[in-house]
């Protein structure tokens, strides 16, 4: 079998291009077209998307395609899937699951959600409280229990799951992972207002949800281990593309500066300015993490870029509000509206103030990410725990 | 320079292997020579210089000579290797004339670009190590609208004080109203005196000029040019001497809350200093990038060279001085102490602060290079 390097990646996708021209196939073809020749993520297995090629070798495809005109897969509107879901199943399937899932994931026909926080579970996520109990007869599990900050629920087809199946055990223990039918009758999505007006997430409600044994993710109770590769790879998702200079937050603060002198004051400009060195420095440090990717000597640093990106999102969106002084003081729109995408920057600088607080909660709190750089990467100790030992059921909640 | 001006070549900011093998080389040669109870001697005695280390660094790892040219008797590297000894240099706090003469003195008659008479002659004697160099300016001053060419006039008469490391030099680099003169320290009319130095690992000293003789190097502005490039060269590698820094003061305190227990706990468990600690690594790890940033654009001559300094010096600054900060509160009563060396952590780096420029200048100079002027 050849190598695959850029020259053969070159070939094939110059290949796809010619058996499927964009201007002339539709978009779900030509998507399924690519899938097929292994061009969608280069670094999956052969026959499911990829070729066993280096990760690094992807640009290679996407700019042939992008140059092209070719149609991409959405990759906002899917995130949930291609960064959670997939590189999960790839991990823990079975064949058949990984057959049947990841291409209508990766075309973007079939959407994910994540079935994972709860009301008395997020940074203590290994709490959780929805049941998934075994019927003898027929070995399916019935569900039930509450889920919440869903985004994406309203569109999935599929969620990522995970139960608790048995409470006798300590809490990171007992929990089994799953694969959910959104359109199953026991699943109720109830949009979640937020603080922007918006409802971005959802509420989601279990009850006798049905779930064939076929669609577990994993041993039974290995469901701690199997969601941490989907958190790792949520947080990784995070700061690993090249961003231009002003390309994040800064970008539109910068631009109000330079073509709006009647805002400009003496304490604006030094917040301004320091802001601007910290954006600066924080895609350098972005810009070096993905040169240690590349090198093949992979930092602990990318648990550090989404503590340092939530902290300046939001004291630059902030600062932003005030420098548009009597313009800052309105707000585009509170109907509430339900996205099919997580929009960070997308209208005015009252909704990115106020979107980008939940940049330090989601995807892991600041709080909860500075232990970890404190004990995984420092190597500091752990703070005393009681909850290791006892059985879920017995803690107090 | 306009706001979306892409780098054509992406920086190079991870290290080479030729800059980790000459790091060891570093660090083990300062392990030995230079650990910190050597240092706090040191900078008590009348000579807090050893002149045997500077050989063994300068001359036999061949550090003094990094940014010279093979052809001029240098090494014939770059800023990105001098940028490793400055870290490591930072990491130690060693008193050595290295940022003063091996890089802002030898970068400045670089600049002038004389591949014979005095420059040169004088640059194959700093590369080899056998005399040391600096420029008679305050430690204070900035690149961009230094004023420190008015000190002196043409005829080496003038004062100027706060002149970093001056008490080691045996050449003055002397920029005057009409050009820039090489003066020898034991010349006639100059005189050296020592001042109290916060820092005192990096001795500071006024300079009198009193009808003092000198060799011409170069007229006003040739001289005005090549002191802006070795004061912007210092600027930028004083980032890596201050990210060595930082990264000596987290490493400590960790170590240090992981022993120390209290509440019979190590201190390093509680959460509230657990996060200090995280965040301090956040910072040194954004240091990083852009103290190597500003090394790669010296080092390949980027046009982005002057942000580049200038984002490093702005945000490198505060974190050296944070990092030094946090040292000494998260150590309690011992880092309060003379005896241990967190305090000379703290003296250096809020000495750095000031050096070459304060983080406002060169706010300032981002303000100006990005179109974002104050009001």
């Amino acid at each position: 079998m050849t190598a695959i390097d850029a020259p053969e990646l070159r070939r094939r996708t110059r290949e796809l291009l010619a058996a499927h021209p964009p201007a002339t196939t539709g978009r779900t073809d030509f998507l399924r077209a690519r899938f097929d020749a292994g061009l969608a993520w280069v670094h999956y297995p052969a026959g499911l998307g990829g070729l066993d090629a280096p990760r690094s070798l992807q640009p290679v495809v996407d700019a042939e395609l992008a140059a092209a005109g070719a149609p991409d897969n959405d990759p906002r509107r899917i995130g949930i899937g291609l960064g959670m879901a997939a590189p999960t199943i790839l991990g823990f399937g079975t064949d058949e699951q990984k057959r049947r899932f990841l291409r209508p994931l990766w075309v973007g026909e079939e959407v994910w959600c994540q079935l994972f926080s709860e009301p008395g579970a997020g940074s203590d996520l290994a709490a959780l409280g929805t049941r998934a109990v075994r019927e003898e007869a027929d070995g399916d599990w019935i569900v039930d229990g509450q889920k919440v900050w869903t985004s994406s629920a309203h569109v999935a087809r599929w969620a990522i799951l995970i139960a608790r199946t048995d409470p006798d055990l300590p809490k990171h223990r007992g929990i089994s992972y799953f694969i959910c039918d959104m359109t199953d009758p026991g699943v109720e999505v109830r949009p979640l207002r937020q603080i922007t007006g918006e409802a971005e997430f959802n509420e989601v409600f279990l009850t006798g949800v049905r779930i064939p044994d076929s669609r577990r993710l994993g041993p039974v109770g290995a469901g701690w281990k199997v969601a941490q590769t989907t958190l790792m790879n949520e947080r990784v998702s995070i700061g690993g593309s090249r961003i231009p200079r002003e390309g994040g937050m800064i970008g539109p603060v910068a631009r109000t500066w330079r073509e709006r002198p009647e805002l400009r004051t003496h304490d604006l400009h030094q917040r301004l300015l320091t802001l601007w060195v910290e954006a600066e420095v924080a895609r350098l440090a972005g810009e070096r993490l993905r040169q240690q990717l590349v090198a093949g000597q992979p930092g602990p640093e990318g648990s550090g870029m989404k503590l340092a990106f939530a902290r300046l999102n939001q004291e630059i969106s902030g600062l932003e509000v005030e420098l548009l002084g009597e313009e800052g003081l309105l707000y585009s729109d509170w109907t509430m509206r339900r996205p099919d995408l997580v929009d960070f920057t997308g209208r005015d600088a009252g909704y990115r103030y106020l979107r980008s607080k939940g940049n330090s909660i989601e995807g892991g709190t600041s709080e909860v990410l500075l232990n970890i750089v404190a004990e995984r990467v420092l190597g500091l100790p752990a703070e005393p725990r009681n909850d290791k030992d006892v059985a879920w059921k017995d803690l107090s909640r | 320079m306009t706001a979306q001006t892409e780098e054509t070549v992406a920086p190079d900011l991870l290290y080479s292997e030729a800059e980790d093998d000459l790091r060891a080389a570093v660090r083990s040669l300062l392990a030995d020579r230079s650990d910190a109870p050597t240092v706090i001697a040191r900078i008590e005695s009348d000579t807090p210089y050893d002149p045997q280390l500077w050989r063994a660094l300068g001359a036999d790892i061949g550090t003094a000579g990094l940014l010279v040219p093979e052809k001029l008797g240098g090494q014939g590297a770059g800023h990105r290797e001098a940028a490793v000894v400055l870290e490591e240099l930072g990491r130690s706090v060693t008193p050595a004339p290295y940022l003063t003469s091996a890089v802002v003195a030898t970068e400045t008659l670089l600049a002038l670009g004389s591949e014979d008479g005095p420059v040169a002659e004088l640059l194959a004697e700093l590369a080899a190590g056998r005399k040391v160099a600096v420029l008679a300016v305050p430690f204070s001053a900035a690149p961009e609208g230094s004023s420190a060419a008015e000190a002196v006039t043409g005829s080496l008469d003038g004062t100027v004080t706060a002149v970093a490391d001056a008490a080691a030099a045996d050449v003055l680099l002397v920029p005057t109203t009409d050009g820039l003169y090489a003066v020898e320290t034991d010349a006639p009319g100059v005189t050296v005196e020592p001042l109290v130095a916060l820092d005192r690992t990096r001795p500071l000293a006024t300079v009198t000029l009193a009808a003092a003789t000198g060799t011409c190097l170069a007229g006003t502005e040739a001289a005005r040019s090549a002191l802006r490039r070795g004061l912007l060269a210092g600027a930028g590698l004083l980032a890596s001497e201050q990210l060595g820094l930082a990264e000596w003061c987290l490493t400590e305190t960790v170590r240090y809350t992981r022993e120390r227990h209290q509440f019979n706990r190590p201190i390093g468990s509680f959460q509230a200093l657990k996060h200090r600690m995280a965040q301090l690594w956040l910072e040194v790890v954004s240091a990083r990038a852009a103290a190597r940033n500003a090394a790669d654009a010296l080092a390949t001559g980027s046009p982005d060279t002057p942000l580049a300094v200038a984002v490093a010096q702005a945000y490198c600054s505060k974190v050296a001085v944070h990092a030094a900060e946090e040292c000494i509160q998260l150590h309690g009563g011992i880092g309060m102490t003379w005896e241990h060396p967190a305090h000379l952590y703290l003296k250096r780096a809020k000495a750095d602060a000031i050096a070459y420029g304060t983080a406002g200048s060169h706010r300032e100079a981002i303000a100006e290079l990005m179109e974002l002027p104050a009001p």
